[in-house]
């Protein structure tokens, strides 16, 4: 090869990396999705992706997002974190450094979205996790907020509470045994607030009794809970152990109502309880389909029409992430990552399809109301709303 | 009374599925003094494959049993052929790492193709006793009752038939054996192949007691069966049934007495103590010198 042929090859070379530089930086919005594809909760990663697929065809077939005066379609960069706390770091890392994403959605799952968010938080990338309850996802060790991390849900210390005071108030039981997944955090921390909760409301717990993840038998456990004779078993736990706990414990006898969180929150539940012993037991929720506000029927309708089925909370959540995402860089008007993050914290009011929300006095966990669901004929009934107080 | 009988019955079918896993550990080890450690994934696929042929026939119970110990059994000797055979004279780390290695693919394949949890069809109608506070259901009945009869059978055909004195006499000097002009490969084949069909049944079974079935079932109770296969000797089929029901009792036993929060740490906390005074495990039997 002669020199001036190596010159043309380089030449040909650097303007293509050049190119492909310039393609990446100008013409998209880039928006990462860290999410649960493949591992233990992989319909909430199926859903987000779902959804966030959803609102960015929608928002592209509208031209676009004004970004300081010139319309800019999104790109979204879908990677799967395995349901584990080191991949979702990974996935965190490369998002942020190799594809250059302005914000990330997710991870979902507490478990992940904790180590990911000292990631965002330490390379200053917006990162709104839709689903995840735990306090530590937002917070720092020493209670202050992360500059760079905020949810679209609402938290355990929100939720909790209130659907102790839920089995109180409105179920009038006061002897509740709790059965938790002890090697997750969201289902431990939600364990324990309940606990606080339900004593400081009147009741009584009679047994609080762990498993760790991946536990198929819980029939030790649940002989010991039924020798204390509880009227609630709150069941902390991730969606596939549910059916299994539920079944084993009608076997043995138990005749406890059960209670559950968030967690429950998939079809994927009613289908893996097939003999349903689930039934009339209630959770406490982000969303419920049986919505009157035209903007929830809207979302409904179009998520339907695509994909078949009706949407659960982590669509509905990650929808309003991306509605949340797309609002702040509006008002930022430039893909400036620390622009975009401050102009999220001054968020004051923003209606999604789960509710309204407010990011009020440097708070990073919304405010919101909380709905109670119940499982009848193989469907998610509402039951009621809870205001916080 | 009858709250410590139902945690014994716990118990008891808690050890009997171990039991099962622990057998193809101890199987596989015997003979080639090697470590499945596939093992747990060959079990998860028994309960997916149950499932996938209840979805296209729904077939008996037993029939059900056969065919898939059958097919996993062949895939078990499959495994071996093509992964394990090629470096059966490699360093001993190689063998772990492959099969370390195969367990992996098994269980991406397998998650590749579903990653939901799916439910498990109940095979026979499935009816609950009462009798003064106790609860047993028929399910419970015959896992206990199908584990027990394959472990027996187990230990006959090891102690009482030609092939079974083939399998001891491999375990005890494969080459002589060889040298008599017996097909060891034929026969390790064949060991490989019955360790992953108790391992399939013992899947299938699990499955049907625990009606979810996902790809990452066989990881954490193959490492409990493997500990049991330890703890009562590994090689000893008989070491490892005693282990498997040592550490069921062990871990109901800790959660009736003490908060739940502690099985784990009491259970291989008593597990370690006991490797520390038999560190060849309980029947398990230090190797003699060959000069």
């Amino acid at each position: 090869m002669s020199k001036q042929q190596k010159q043309i090859v380089y030449f040909l070379f650097f303007s293509i990396l050049l190119l492909v530089g310039c393609r990446s930086s100008n013409q998209s919005i880039k928006i990462g999705l860290n999410t649960e594809l493949t591992g233990e909760a992989p319909a909430v990663g199926a859903s987000c992706v779902k959804a966030a697929t959803l609102f960015v065809n929608k928002m592209n077939q509208d031209g676009g997002v004004d970004v300081g005066g010139k319309k800019k379609p999104i790109e979204l960069i879908i990677a799967d974190n395995g349901s584990k706390a080191d991949e979702a770091v990974v996935v965190a890392q490369r998002l942020i450094t190799q594809n250059e994403v302005v914000a990330i959605v997710g991870p979902n799952i507490s478990s992940c979205a904790v180590p990911a968010s000292e990631i965002s938080e330490n390379m200053g990338c917006l990162m709104i996790s839709p689903w995840s309850t735990n306090i530590h996802t937002t917070t720092k060790n020493d209670g202050a907020f992360k500059k760079y991390v905020f949810r679209a849900c609402f938290t355990e210390l929100v939720e909790i509470p209130l659907l102790a005071q839920f089995a109180m108030s409105h179920l009038h039981l006061a002897k509740a045994a709790v059965l938790y997944d002890m090697s997750s955090e969201s289902p431990n921390s939600a364990a324990h607030q309940f606990q606080e909760s339900f004593l400081k409301a009147g009741g009584k717990i009679v047994a609080m009794e762990t498993y760790t993840s991946q536990d198929r038998d819980f029939s030790a456990q649940l002989t010991k809970i039924q020798a204390s004779h509880p009227d609630i078993l709150f069941i902390p736990a991730y969606y596939n152990d549910v059916p299994l706990i539920a079944e084993q414990a009608r076997n043995l006898g138990i005749t406890a109502q059960f209670l559950g969180y968030n967690s429950w929150s998939t079809p994927e539940i009613i289908q893996l309880d097939s003999h349903h012993y689930l039934d009339h037991a209630y959770f406490s929720n982000h969303f419920s389909t049986e919505s009157d506000s035209p903007l929830v029927k809207k979302f409904i309708q179009s998520y339907q029409s695509t994909y078949g089925t009706a949407p659960d909370d982590i669509a509905a959540l990650t929808y309003d992430t991306m509605g949340l995402i797309v609002e702040s860089i509006i008002k930022a008007g430039s893909l400036n990552r620390t622009a975009i993050a401050n102009m999220m914290a001054n968020i004051e009011d923003f209606t999604g399809v789960t509710g309204t929300y407010k990011f009020h006095q440097g708070n990073h966990d919304p405010f919101k109301n909380v709905i109670v669901l119940t499982i009848e004929n193989e469907k998610f009934v509402y039951v009621t709303t809870l205001q916080p107080e | 009374m009858d709250y410590i009988i139902q945690q014994v019955i716990n118990a008891i079918q808690l050890g009997s599925i171990y039991g099962l896993i622990a057998l193809g550990y101890s199987l596989v080890y015997g003979v080639l003094s090697m470590m499945n450690f596939a093992h747990g994934d060959l079990f998860m696929l028994g309960a997916f494959f149950c499932l996938l042929l209840e979805k296209i026939i729904p077939l008996p119970l037993w029939l059900a049993l056969l065919l898939t110990m059958l097919v996993i059994g062949c895939l078990g000797a499959l495994l071996e052929r093509l992964a394990y055979r090629p470096i059966r004279h490699a360093p001993k780390v190689s063998a772990i790492i492959t099969s370390l290695g195969c367990g992996l693919i098994l269980e991406n394949i397998t998650l590749a193709m579903s990653p939901y949890p799916r439910h498990m069809p109940t095979l026979f109608q499935n009816s609950i006793f009462h009798f003064h506070g106790i609860t047993i259901s028929s399910l419970q009945i015959i896992v206990i009752g199908i584990s027990l009869l394959l472990m027996i059978l187990l230990d006959v055909m090891i102690r009482c038939t030609t092939l079974g004195m083939v399998i001891r006499a491999l375990a005890w000097n494969r080459l002589m054996v060889s040298l008599l002009g017996i097909p060891a490969n034929r026969i390790i084949s064949f060991t490989f192949a019955l360790g992953a069909a108790l391992g399939a049944a013992a899947g299938l079974l699990y499955a049907l007691t625990y009606p979810v079935v996902s790809s990452s079932m066989g990881i954490a109770i193959g490492w409990k069966a493997f500990i049991a296969a330890v703890i009562g000797g590994i090689g000893n089929m008989r070491g490892a049934l005693l282990g498997a029901f040592i550490l069921g009792s062990t871990e109901v036993m800790s959660i009736t007495m003490l908060p739940s929060t502690y099985r784990d740490l009491i259970a291989y906390s008593l597990l370690l103590i006991i490797l520390i005074f038999k560190p060849y495990g309980i029947l398990g039997e230090p190797p003699t010198q060959k000069i």
